[in-house]
């Protein structure tokens, strides 16, 4: 049935066209001959196709274009007047014998617009006449056509200042008026449109519609083209013709298009001069039209206006485009009471772009626009629109894009309270956006009181919001929002320790209690954070002046334990003790040995309670190791009791060759190879032979269960153990027990030919081709290694 | 009562001349065979003066019992063709009863006639002026000549003229689709039982296209320059009247059609020039 419809279009255009097409033979023969009389006849006849009713607009339009070439040509013939010998002023009596409306207003406009060259009767005077006489033609979409086409042969013959056509008086005025009545005439008919037909076919209709629309803008971009329209005359009678007409129409597609059309087509300046009429419609307008959109465009190019050259700022101030639009928005909001709540936050979303632009050092508009934001959003507990939820998170983006500082942002009271009105996942979003921006700009937060502000305001990552459910949460968001975190604190910083303290502990407050499953997270870069705060402090230390000085390493110390300690419920042991290591060492450098001493303590009572995992043990015990060495504070009496307990632990790992290394790495705690270092040749010996002899049981172990002998690799290690204790001069360590060792090995590698390992085979030879290349050296290390005997 | 004469050749040439026929202003002026001949215009009240000559065959003489002029004011109904009704009758006597040998000149003057009614040629009825000269003969029948001529009055402006206003409306029809100015003529010939109503259109001149929303004022400008007119005639001598119309119709979508007519009076000024 469609199909049938649009067949049945294609076939009366296609008569149309012919029609036109038989008619203009005619009409071309008779030019030809410079007969009037029947030029008219078969012009007349030509345009009579012009009559129908049965086309669409598009269809329509398609053979309006064929008539218009021919009055092209008509045209041409009526200026001629030796051609036809009839004086235009006759002419223009003449076509108006033709019997039918629609004809004989095409002659007319067309005869109208060689009478206006011709200059023998004022521009404006005609164009009142031809303006006046369409009015004849009701029709909607032969009027727009009609109109349409007045529109064109007129807009170079307008009496503009300026222009060969402008008049004597004011002839601008009469300009204005002839395309302000011509907009007007085809904007009713326009909007009548939509009247036409059965109901059912509404959709179409509206789609038709749309395809006009700009026949009816083009008066608009016609009245832009007018020279002598300046401000003025703009602000006094344009605008509010147009407007009026807007207005009253009544009709939601012509209202949106034609604000549009206003806003596109008219200078910025002009905009800015007359914000108040123009915004002053707004609130007249359906309640349907889609002014969120129109008043977007506006202030976007009000925007673009002002940050073309800052010379314009005053202006924005003088005519306080600010409060006005703000106003607007705000009685456009009250006017549209159905307007759903994404449209007022997409308005309000626009207003503070307009003003971020505009007025960037105005924080308290901002404020402004976010209150204003908040009062309607109060209204409702929590946005479910996602549309709207989206647009929220644009409008708090804003302030940071443009900022760079969400230091800024922290200032603005209504912010923390638009956060509140978004649903817990969107606030997660909103915080992560705010940390991202942290992070991309590199804005530290310098006070407590800021960073207080900022954790309430992405408080969505730090503790589990009402209404949403832990099992709803994805492990992976889960863990990058948290790393978010972790990231944001190393940017909470001060210069001023006592600051900085204060800021440690409002994070330690706040992230207390976020529960433990975002300890693990968020304890490490704080506990890093305090240590960077200590390492500042050290060397400074001591009580200045008796004075009760807040930040002190030593209470640093204290909260570091309380921090620490709270993984204990995550539970998180291995993490606990590399911090509590950690602690340890900061305390070293800041020589307090108790408090290092308490902090080792409780590493190993961690390692003894809560590492259980042998792997796990392993990597602790190295790491225990390894900062133990380092630690130069102990006393004999401290010193002996944490290395006793290491290497006591080290022999009692699970597997031998963990056994063996950790033993033999235990060796260092004995001889460190610095100035002021212990040098316990002995011990250090003690604990490679005890390794050695790991070494062997977990060999013997291998042929046990394998039938044949494990790789000699631990030998390996350990003769590179001796080698660096022989190089570094321990007394202990002679050239002849490097030789015994090396003898040992070359044995136990030809009694295991059959399963030769590459691994172990290559790191032996490399070490021996050490050795040959140490004693091959001159001066003292060539000597010491003189007494290998290879 | 003219077919003998037409039967022989004519005995003489008989002319008429206007005495101001050089200036007068002509018009033309439809003949019965359908040709048109440009003729003198008169109106009422003006003296017609000139010449008549009357000249024998090649040297034939011309015996009569007198010749005279008569100018006829005449009504013809076509339902009863050939009747001419005289509203008008004149008579100036030109000469005695005698001889014509060669050409022969005579004056006439018909001074301030009376001429109320003007020349009109319709579809029913035709009213003309016509100067009639006879030469009476006894026995061969007189020769006569005519010679038309146009008459028309001016009136002054009628002390009325109000604006035309009329309606046409649809009850429970919202949407009308064209709206149509006819201008009509009728002409109405008779009187009582035997009256003939002749109505012409002149002119269909479309109005208006689409249907207008209330209020909405439409500018007709209608010219009438191209229709042939008269002015209005009432009941001209009690034989006819000529009366023209507005009629206005109104057709709706579906071809309906809705009328309303209205009289207007169509009277000649004087000219400005």
């Amino acid at each position: 049935m469609i199909s049938n419809g649009i067949e049945d279009e294609d076939k009366w255009l296609a008569e149309g066209i012919a029609g036109i097409q038989h008619n203009a033979f005619y009409l071309h023969r008779a030019l030809d001959s410079d007969n009037l009389r029947e030029a008219l006849k078969y012009a007349a006849l030509l345009l009579s196709e012009l009559r129908t009713s049965k086309l669409s607009p598009h269809k329509y339009y398609e053979l309006y274009m064929r008539a218009f070439d021919e009055l092209r040509r008509l045209e041409v013939f009526f200026k001629d007047e030796d051609r036809h010998g009839c004086p235009v002023v006759d002419l223009y009596e003449l076509v108006q014998h033709a019997g039918n409306i629609l004809p004989r207003l095409y002659l007319l406009c067309t005869v109208g617009s060689v009478y206006i060259k011709s200059k023998e009767a004022p521009a404006k005077d005609v164009l009142k006449d031809l303006v006046e006489m369409c009015r004849s033609v009701q029709h909607p979409i032969r009027g727009l056509f009609l109109r349409s086409y007045l529109a064109q042969i007129s807009r170079d013959k307008l009496p503009d200042i300026g222009s060969e056509y402008e008049g004597d008086g004011d002839t601008v005025m009469d300009a204005v008026e002839f395309v302000l009545q011509n907009f007007t005439e085809m904007n009713k008919l326009w909007v009548r449109m939509q009247h036409q037909g059965p109901l059912r076919e509404k959709d179409k209709l509206e789609k038709e519609r749309n395809e006009l629309r700009d026949l009816v803008g083009k008066n608009l971009h016609v009245l832009s083209q007018i020279e002598g329209i300046d401000l003025e005359l703009y602000r006094d009678t344009v605008l509010p013709r147009v407007l009026e007409q807007i207005v009253n129409c009544k009709d939601e597609l012509a209202q949106y298009y034609l604000m549009d059309c206003i806003i596109q087509v008219f200078p910025d300046e002009y905009h800015l001069q007359t914000l108040e009429i123009l915004l002053g419609a707004c609130p007249q307008l359906q309640p349907t039209v889609d002014l969120k959109t129109v008043l977007s465009q506006l202030m976007e190019r009000l925007s673009n206006y002002a940050s073309s050259s800052p010379e314009l700022l005053p202006e924005f101030l003088q005519v306080e485009a600010f409060s006005k639009l703000s106003n607007a928005i705000g009685k456009v909001i009250e006017a549209q009471v159905d307007m759903p709540i994404v449209g007022v936050i997409t308005l309000y979303v626009s207003l503070l772009t307009f003003t971020l632009r505009v007025h960037p050092d105005r924080l308290d508009y901002v404020d402004q626009v976010l209150g204003s934001c908040v009062k309607k959003l109060s209204g409702i507990p929590k946005l479910e629109d996602s549309k709207a939820t989206k647009q929220v998170v644009a409008l708090l983006s804003a302030p940071l894009d443009k900022y760079d500082d969400i230091v800024t942002a922290l200032t603005l009271s209504n912010y923390p309270r638009v956060m509140d009105h978004l649903d817990a996942g969107t606030n997660k979003i909103m915080a992560m956006v705010i940390i991202k921006s942290i992070m991309k700009n590199k804005t530290f937060v310098s006070t407590s009181d800021k960073v207080e502000v900022l954790f309430e305001l992405i408080k969505g990552l730090i503790k589990d919001l009402e209404g949403i459910s832990t099992d709803e949460l994805d492990e992976e968001d889960f863990h990058e929002e948290q790393n978010s975190v972790a990231c944001l604190m190393h940017m909470l910083y001060n210069d001023d320790p006592d600051e900085m303290l204060k800021i440690i502990c409002t994070v330690w407050k706040h992230i207390t209690a976020g529960g433990q499953k975002r300890l693990s997270f968020t304890v490490p870069p704080l506990v890093f954070s305090a240590l960077k705060l200590v390492r500042r402090l050290q060397g400074q230390d001591g009580d200045v002046a008796g004075e009760e000085v807040p930040a002190t390493p030593k209470k640093i110390f204290q909260l570091l334990n309380q921090i620490i300690e709270s993984l204990t419920v995550v539970p998180s042991p291995e993490l606990a003790l590399r911090l509590y290591l950690q602690c340890a060492e900061a305390a070293n450098d800041c020589e307090l040995e108790p408090v290092a001493y308490e902090f080792f303590t409780q590493a190993f009572v961690l390692y003894e309670e809560e590492v259980a995992d042998s792997k796990a043990q392993v990597t602790a015990i190295h790491l225990i190791i390894g900062t133990l060495q380092r630690m130069n504070i102990f006393g004999v009496e401290n010193r002996d009791t944490l290395t006793h307990k290491a290497t006591g632990y080290s022999a009692k790992l699970l597997k031998k060759p963990d056994q063996c290394r950790a033993v033999y790495a235990c060796s260092h705690l004995f001889w460190v190879d610095e100035p002021d270092g212990v040098k316990d040749g002995e011990r250090a010996l003690l604990c490679l032979k005890r390794s050695l002899r790991i070494a062997n049981a977990a060999q013997q172990m291998a042929n046990v269960t394998r039938g044949s002998s494990g790789p000699v690799t631990l030998f390996v290690e350990i003769l590179n153990k001796y080698l660096y204790f022989f190089e570094k001069g321990n007394p202990q360590i002679t050239g002849s027990v490097i030789q015994g060792l090396v003898e040992l090995i070359k044995t136990e590698m030809q009694s295991d030919s059959t399963t030769a390992n590459h691994a172990s085979d290559a790191f032996f030879t490399s070490t021996l081709r050490y050795i040959h290349f140490q004693k091959q050296k001159d001066g003292p290390m060539g000597e010491k290694y003189g007494s290998i005997k290879l | 009562m003219n077919f003998i004469i037409g039967a022989f050749k004519s005995a003489c040439n008989i002319s008429v001349t206007f005495s101001d026929g050089r200036s007068r202003k002509q018009v033309p002026l439809k003949k019965e065979n359908g040709q048109t001949v440009m003729v003198p215009l008169f109106q009422s009240k003006e003296n017609i003066t000139g010449t008549i000559s009357i000249e024998p065959v090649s040297g034939k003489k011309v015996e009569h019992n007198g010749i005279k002029i008569e100018l006829l004011g005449q009504i013809e109904m076509y339902f009863d063709k050939g009747n001419f009704y005289d509203f008008t009758s004149l008579v100036r006597e030109l000469d005695v009863p005698g001889e014509i040998y060669e050409r022969k000149t005579f004056p006439f003057e018909f001074s301030t006639v009376e001429m109320p009614y003007e020349t009109y040629n319709g579809v029913n009825v035709r009213l003309r002026y016509v100067l009639k000269v006879t030469i009476s003969r006894g026995y061969a029948g007189s020769i006569t000549e005519y010679q038309d001529f146009v008459v028309r009055n001016f009136s002054p402006l009628p002390p009325i003229n109000n604006s035309i206003k009329m309606e046409v409306g649809i009850e429970d029809c919202l949407h009308i689709e064209f709206e149509y100015n006819k201008s009509k003529r009728r002409e109405s010939t008779g009187s009582g039982a035997n009256t003939h109503v002749e109505t012409e259109t002149l002119a269909k001149f479309e109005l208006m296209d689409g249907a207008p929303v209330r209020g909405e004022s439409i500018p007709i400008r209608l010219f009438l320059s191209p229709y042939e007119m008269t002015p209005t005639y009432r009941n001209i001598n009690n034989k006819f009247s000529v009366k023209y119309y507005l009629n206005l119709v109104l057709v709706d979508e579906e071809d309906r059609r809705y009328f309303k007519q209205q009289e207007i009076t169509i009277y000649r000024l004087v000219e400005a020039s």
